[in-house]
């Protein structure tokens, strides 16, 4: 276990392991979608209150999870990255957050198409979970900024590092608005014992939340991949890598 | 087939939703690759203009 652990965290050996995956994580998640959106929009019935509006539960949910979930992965990476210094720990801080943001941007636009029919606004300034959301999405882009502004990347690692920490209290403010103020947005459905959902409703919703899992997974290999090259331009490794794949325009 | 697409009058916002999340998803796939892509383009760039150096600056830089 301890082998294998030390194994994958030498930088060429990651590169190699992370190209093998992320096809496959792909390919699992492109079937669990497929699978889920056939159950949410063809085999669940619609909803008593909502009619069919509701089958945007089915994006809008996945989206917001996973909005909060790559955030959490940037937070515990940016924390591993301070205390132990290590490089890996930051690039995978780097590769989550413009997936994050993309899923937050997608879990407000989905909730403005679904808040607009039901609520009958598309946006509200007084309501904490849109609020925080919006709020989400600004410390991403804060994030991003950040690294992007600052030529050291050290000293980009670690700001931007600290700046993730900090916005973890948004997070537990996302997770818990709809309970602690009053809300237009309903509460939670998922893990909730008042709220009962059919399984045929319920199923699909959980395959897509875990097929958005898996393609988060996708692409943050691929992002890896780029950052462990800027981390590692210097290394012999990555010459040689350089050297022996062909360039851009033979591939085309 | 029609009833299904016209999802009881609410069509324009559950498609719109299902649009968006796929274009998310697409281009969420392509930036990544393309950068991955990018970055190697331009290794390869910098080692051979390296290269043409004389071998004493080589050393330089690297360290």
């Amino acid at each position: 276990m301890w082998t294998w652990f030390h194994k994958l965290a030498s930088p060429p050996h990651f590169y190699r392991m992370a190209g093998l995956w992320a096809p496959w994580f792909l390919a699992l998640s492109v079937v669990g979608m497929v699978t889920g959106l056939y159950g949410g929009l063809v085999t669940a019935p619609e909803d008593y209150q909502q009619g069919d509006a509701f089958r945007i539960i089915y994006v809008h949910v996945p989206s917001a999870y996973l909005s909060l979930l790559a955030y959490v992965v940037m937070a515990v990476a940016s924390a591993i990255g301070l205390v132990w210094r290590m490089k890996l720990a930051h690039a995978v801080a780097a590769g989550a957050a413009p997936i994050g943001a993309s899923f937050t941007f997608l879990a407000l636009a989905t909730g403005m198409l679904w808040g607009k029919p039901m609520w009958g606004t598309w946006w509200q300034w007084s309501d904490p979970r849109m609020l925080t959301e919006l709020i989400l999405l600004f410390l991403y882009f804060g994030f991003m900024a950040l690294r992007a502004n600052i030529a050291d990347r050290q000293r980009a690692d670690k700001a931007a590092a600290v700046l993730a920490l900090v916005g973890v209290v948004n997070v537990v403010l996302v997770h818990y608005s709809v309970e602690w103020w009053s809300s237009l947005h309903q509460g939670q459905t998922v893990m909730n014992s008042e709220a009962t959902m059919p399984a045929s409703m319920l199923t699909p919703l959980l395959l897509m939340i875990a097929s958005f899992s898996l393609f988060f997974g996708a692409v943050l290999l691929h992002r890896l991949r780029g950052e462990v090259l800027i981390r590692e331009a210097n290394a012999r490794w990555v010459r040689r890598l350089v050297e022996t794949t062909p360039s851009m325009e033979t591939v085309k | 087939m029609m009833e299904w697409l016209s999802m009881g009058g609410y069509a324009l916002y559950v498609w719109t939703s299902f649009g968006l999340t796929l274009a998310a998803l697409v281009g969420n796939l392509v930036f990544a690759k393309r950068r991955h892509d990018r970055i190697l383009a331009q290794l390869r760039e910098s080692q051979s203009t390296r290269q043409a150096e004389p071998r004493g600056t080589f050393q330089e830089v690297t360290s």
